[in-house]
């Protein structure tokens, strides 16, 4: 089961901690992958740790142009097809809206939001012609539930999840499924800054008791990648060890 | 003008998977070949990358049958 031998995955924010954990999950089933962020050294580290098949195309999600140019870049690199596409690459910029910038507002929707529909855009044209793909893009909890101080960010992860949907709807006929995967607290280099006091409140929150790790979210994007999934489209799939129920 | 509306047909058989001999002039994609609107997409991005022209959305809704496209094709490809 979940077997990715000869599929084609493009992952952005692949140089960050889940997008890591994301490409090598997909790796480890079989899939070429193609490593896109804007740090190429991070990148080309996590390619020559990966082996073959595997490529690292950097990307700077927040420019329009070179967007549009990265799913034929990532075709180029691969020498095939796009099969999956992640939309992983995420940035936030905190703040209470009465007190939010515009730039901060636009700068999380371009990168969380405007560049996961371009590259949907670009990836679907190919994928509607080899009559299969998966598209799976990393919201989160807030995007559901809100969060006080992430105006620009949970409207951006609320976002993906109607994009989703309404793409869902429109490619399911080609045998193309479109995803979110909502992750809730995950460890990374800015959970591991907490102090033990903020982070059993934290932990108090989350009936499993602890924070997930990338490979949690890795897990749910390797299955949502899958032949098996073929009849799953549309869907939130939700890892947050119990912390919201829906 | 025959060489475009070869070409044009044997797209439109290929990607709607129908016989060639219903594939007519004044055949309309949806309405006597079966395509719904997801195939007219492909019809059109099918025709865009043979012909290496770029048909715009307002154009795009006026073909309607083989022949629009035929008659679009010869007025606007290089
Ligand atoms: N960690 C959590 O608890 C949590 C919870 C819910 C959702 N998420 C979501 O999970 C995803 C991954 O987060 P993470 O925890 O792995 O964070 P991370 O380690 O900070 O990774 C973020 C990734 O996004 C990339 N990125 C940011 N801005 C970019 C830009 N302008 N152009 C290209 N790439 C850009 C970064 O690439 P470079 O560093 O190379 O620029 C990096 O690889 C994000 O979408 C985040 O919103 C995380």
């Amino acid at each position: 089961m979940f077997d990715l031998t000869g599929k084609t995955a493009l992952v952005t924010g692949a140089s960050g901690g889940i997008g890591g954990a994301v490409a090598r999950a997909l790796h480890a089933r079989g899939a070429a992958v193609v490593l896109s962020g804007t740090r190429r050294d991070a990148l080309d580290a996590l390619a020559a740790d990966l082996g073959s098949r595997a490529w690292a195309v950097p990307c700077n999600l927040s420019d329009a142009d070179a967007v549009n140019a990265l799913v034929g870049e990532a075709e180029s690199a691969a020498g095939t097809g796009l099969d999956i596409l992640v939309n992983n690459a995420g940035l936030t910029r905190d703040g209470l809206a009465m007190r939010m910038k515009d730039e901060e507002w636009s700068a999380v929707l371009d990168v969380n939001l405007t560049a996961a529909f371009r590259l949907s855009r670009a990836a679907m044209k190919g994928m509607m012609k080899r009559r299969w793909g998966r598209i799976i893009s990393i919201t989160s909890i807030v995007g559901v539930t809100g969060n006080p101080g992430q105006a620009n960010y949970a409207a951006s992860k609320a976002g993906l999840i109607g994009m989703s949907k309404s793409l869902a709807g429109e490619v399911a006929p080609r045998g193309i499924t479109v995803n979110c995967v909502a992750p809730g607290f995950i460890t990374s280099a800015m959970t591991d800054a907490l102090s033990d006091d903020q982070k059993s409140r934290l932990l108090g929150a989350i009936p499993a008791g602890a924070m997930g790790t990338g490979d949690d979210i890795a897990a749910a994007v390797v299955y949502l990648a899958s032949m098996e999934a073929g009849y799953v489209t549309g869907q939130t799939l939700h890892v947050n060890g119990g912390m919201a129920m829906i | 003008m025959s060489d475009v509306a070869e070409r044009v047909k044997k797209i439109v058989v290929e990607h709607l998977g129908v016989d060639e001999a219903k594939v007519t002039e004044n055949a309309s994609f949806i309405d006597d070949l079966g395509a719904d609107s997801l195939d007219t997409v492909e019809l059109v991005m099918a025709f865009e990358e043979e012909f290496q022209c770029e048909i715009p959305d307002d154009a795009a809704e006026k073909i309607l049958t083989v022949k629009d496209a035929i008659e679009f094709i010869n007025a606007n490809a290089k």
